[in-house]
């Protein structure tokens, strides 16, 4: 008798329906990335072709383009895209020339015992809050009495001072962690045989390193730059802080969006637009399996 | 595959988004257009509140300039708040703001009561529909506060009221005694290009320093006919930016943090510059050799309100805070821990230092004659010209960051 009774179901009710299990688990992410994050940034396209009644300060919402005509024939927006462009380019610059060979360092030459102490002290920067960090870096960058100033004064030179050299400088210690994780995790990746093969075939280590070592870890580099660059696109405080009379894009932005919403949204429009761009030209790298 | 099926989603989502957008969008364009069209482009119409306030709510959303609103949690000395909620048992929640564009931006998001809204911010509130005219009878402590504040430009539109005022500033030229040896009594140097201060020149960064520079252009170039340096029409405005494109030159960097202002005065990395008393003071305070007086071109200044959201559900709460705010005691207190001068007359009398007063010029007539409070500048201008069309905020903001860019 109980040999032909058919054994009661096992699971839940997401066992016995998984079209509506994958539908539970997809629909809270899906509307995050759909509604809130894509959303938002459709409303911010949307709304920089609106414009503000000039009286009451409210938007207006008929199509123009008068926002985007704006932006692009006013000189002093296109020196400002230049001027941020150009940051977020030295800032990814340094930071890779400071970050591989320290990447390197790390996953490499030093012992294994050694690697995590090395990644927790990478990564000591970030636990502290930016804006000390980039006080500190205020008080540092000083014009005539500051430390950078006061260390190069028995050269002959004076300290780089407020302004985009500034700018460069701090952003570069901010997002430095974020050039170096990629890096030292493509090159941990990286199977010693490799290495061993390439000195077996007779390679000197500079050819090693140019052959063998950089293509395998261009990815993670472009990985690296795309935190570095895009981080560096979108800051304003630093610029503020450090900057001098010196601004960046979201300085327009911060200036102008209370009081002229579409034409900030213009303004923000362009650093989304550059780093779409970028992720389009580093898409065949394989970079974006690397974050 | 699976892939382009995901994409389809988010496409349809976001197309959806927009909709959306667009949907919320049309049906205001619709109100907006009743509240500017119906009343000829004066304010929008409302009622003040008849009275009498009764009983609280039990509770007050506050948004503040910091340092108009404590509760003992930045020095336990300084607490006006808590006496509050214990007088009337409305149960306060305070949040600060930095700027006047970030306290504009919080009202239009609503679920605030009552705000300290400076001149530059009134009537973007006022025209914008987010605050209600105020019965000044329902606050006893109105007749008490000095006459040159009341019924100005900035807190009233055709004789009627939309505030309180809680008091008022002018802002200074400061320098570092060091770097500047010879005591200053100009803006000159901040602003001709031959400054000796080339470099180490600083300014206040935000579109209401324009007004700032036609000021100076009042005083020096007289034929610009500029009356109220917040009516600028345009010939007046490119005046303007011209002698802040000027200045630039000298600048070595502006400042909005006052914080940040007193460092670099402190260290000398600004030499001269604009600058508020709470400034001069803290920088003083903290050791720094700093003098600072209002220029003989004038200044401008700040006088500050306290107004009522458009649709606030604790209306009683909010009569109950602008007649303890204004109040002599608090009102004392208020202004000697920001360092302004008070709006109510008897405060003078109740301040811990005995010269308070005579120190921020708080019943100088004479003083304030030539400061002009920070102000919304509007199409329409606010010198009453109607031959001219001025030039309005929004543009004033857009040229302030082309200034900068």
């Amino acid at each position: 008798m109980t040999t032909t009774m058919t054994p009661a179901p096992r699971g839940g009710f997401g066992y016995r329906h998984p079209r509506m299990r994958l539908a539970g688990l997809l629909t809270p992410p899906m509307l995050w990335l759909v509604v809130i994050y894509l959303g938002s940034l459709a409303a911010l396209f949307l709304t920089a072709f609106w414009s503000i009644n000039d009286f009451t300060g409210q938007l207006v919402r008929t199509f123009t383009l008068d926002n985007f005509i704006e932006v692009f024939t006013n000189s002093a927006y296109y020196v400002v895209i230049l001027r941020t462009l150009g940051i977020a380019l030295l800032v990814t610059l340094t930071c890779l020339v400071i970050g591989l060979p320290l990447a390197f360092f790390m996953a490499r030459v030093a012992t294994p015992r050694w690697r995590p102490l090395l990644v927790a002290l990478v990564l000591t920067p970030l636990w502290a809050s930016y804006l000390v960090k980039v006080y500190a870096w205020r008080a540092m960058l000083q014009p005539e009495d500051g430390v950078i100033a006061w260390f190069l004064s028995p050269l002959g030179l004076g300290g780089p001072g407020y302004g985009f050299l500034g700018i460069v400088i701090t952003l570069s210690y901010l997002w430095m962690p974020y050039m170096i994780l990629p890096i030292y995790a493509g090159l941990t990746r990286m199977p010693e045989s490799i290495l061993d093969a390439s000195a077996d075939l007779g390679a000197q280590n500079g050819r090693t390193f140019r052959s063998v070592v950089m293509p395998m870890v261009f990815p993670s580099i472009v990985a690296g730059s795309i935190f570095t660059f895009s981080l560096s696109l979108g800051d304003y405080i630093t610029a503020q802080i450090v900057g001098g009379k010196v601004t960046m894009l979201g300085n327009v932005v911060q200036t102008t969006y209370v009081t002229n919403l579409p034409f900030a949204a213009a303004v923000a429009t362009i650093p989304v637009i550059i780093v779409l761009l970028y992720l389009f030209a580093v898409r065949r790298s394989g970079a974006l399996d690397n974050l | 595959m699976h892939t382009t099926r995901l994409l389809k989603i988010a496409a349809v989502g976001s197309v959806a988004a927009m909709m959306l957008a667009a949907c919320g969008g049309s049906s205001d364009s619709g109100s907006e257009a009743a509240a500017s069209g119906g009343s000829g482009g004066g304010a929008p119409a409302g009622e003040a509140y008849a009275g009498p306030v009764g009983d609280g709510e039990g509770q007050l959303n506050i948004l503040a300039w910091p340092g108009y609103a404590e509760d003992g949690s930045t020095d336990p000395a300084v607490d006006w708040v808590t006496p509050f909620e214990d007088a009337t048992g409305c149960q306060v929640n305070v949040k600060t703001f930095g700027t006047s564009d970030e306290a504009v931006k919080l009202m239009q998001g609503g679920g605030w009561d009552v705000v300290s809204a400076s001149g530059d911010a009134t009537l973007r509130l006022i025209y914008g529909d987010n605050v209600q005219p105020v019965n000044t009878d329902l606050v006893p402590n109105y007749a008490d506060i000095f006459d040159g504040l009341k019924m100005q430009k900035f807190n009233s539109v055709d004789g009627v009221a939309y505030g309180i005022p809680h008091g008022r500033g002018a802002n200074l030229i400061m320098w570092n005694t060091d770097k500047v040896t010879e005591p200053i009594d100009s803006w000159a140097p901040t602003f001709e290009a031959d400054s000796p201060y080339k470099g180490s020149v600083t300014a206040y960064d935000s579109p209401i320093f324009i007004a700032d520079a036609a000021v100076y252009l009042m005083a020096t170039q007289p034929d610009l006919g500029i009356t109220d340096p917040y009516a600028l029409d345009q010939d007046q405005f490119d005046a303007a930016m011209k002698l802040l494109e000027q200045q630039k030159e000298l600048v070595g960097e502006y400042w909005s943090d006052y914080t940040k202002a007193i460092q670099a005065f402190n260290s000398g990395t600004s030499a001269i510059g604009t600058s508020w008393q709470v400034i001069v003071n803290l920088a003083q305070a903290d050791g720094g050799k700093v003098e600072a007086t209002k220029a003989k071109e004038g200044a401008t200044g700040w006088s500050d309100t306290w107004m009522v959201a458009k649709d606030t559900p604790n209306l009683n709460c909010a009569y109950k805070w602008l007649d303890w705010i204004v109040s002599p005691e608090v009102n004392a207190q208020v202004a000697e821990w920001f360092g302004e001068a008070p709006a109510n007359a008897k405060s003078c009398a109740l301040t811990s230092q005995t010269d308070f007063c005579d120190v921020y010029h708080a019943a100088d007539d004479a003083y304030w004659q030539d400061v002009y409070y920070w102000n919304t500048p509007t199409a329409q201008c606010l010198d009453g010209r109607t031959d001219v069309q001025c030039v309005p905020y929004s543009e004033w903001a857009t040229a302030w960051a082309g200034l900068r860019s």
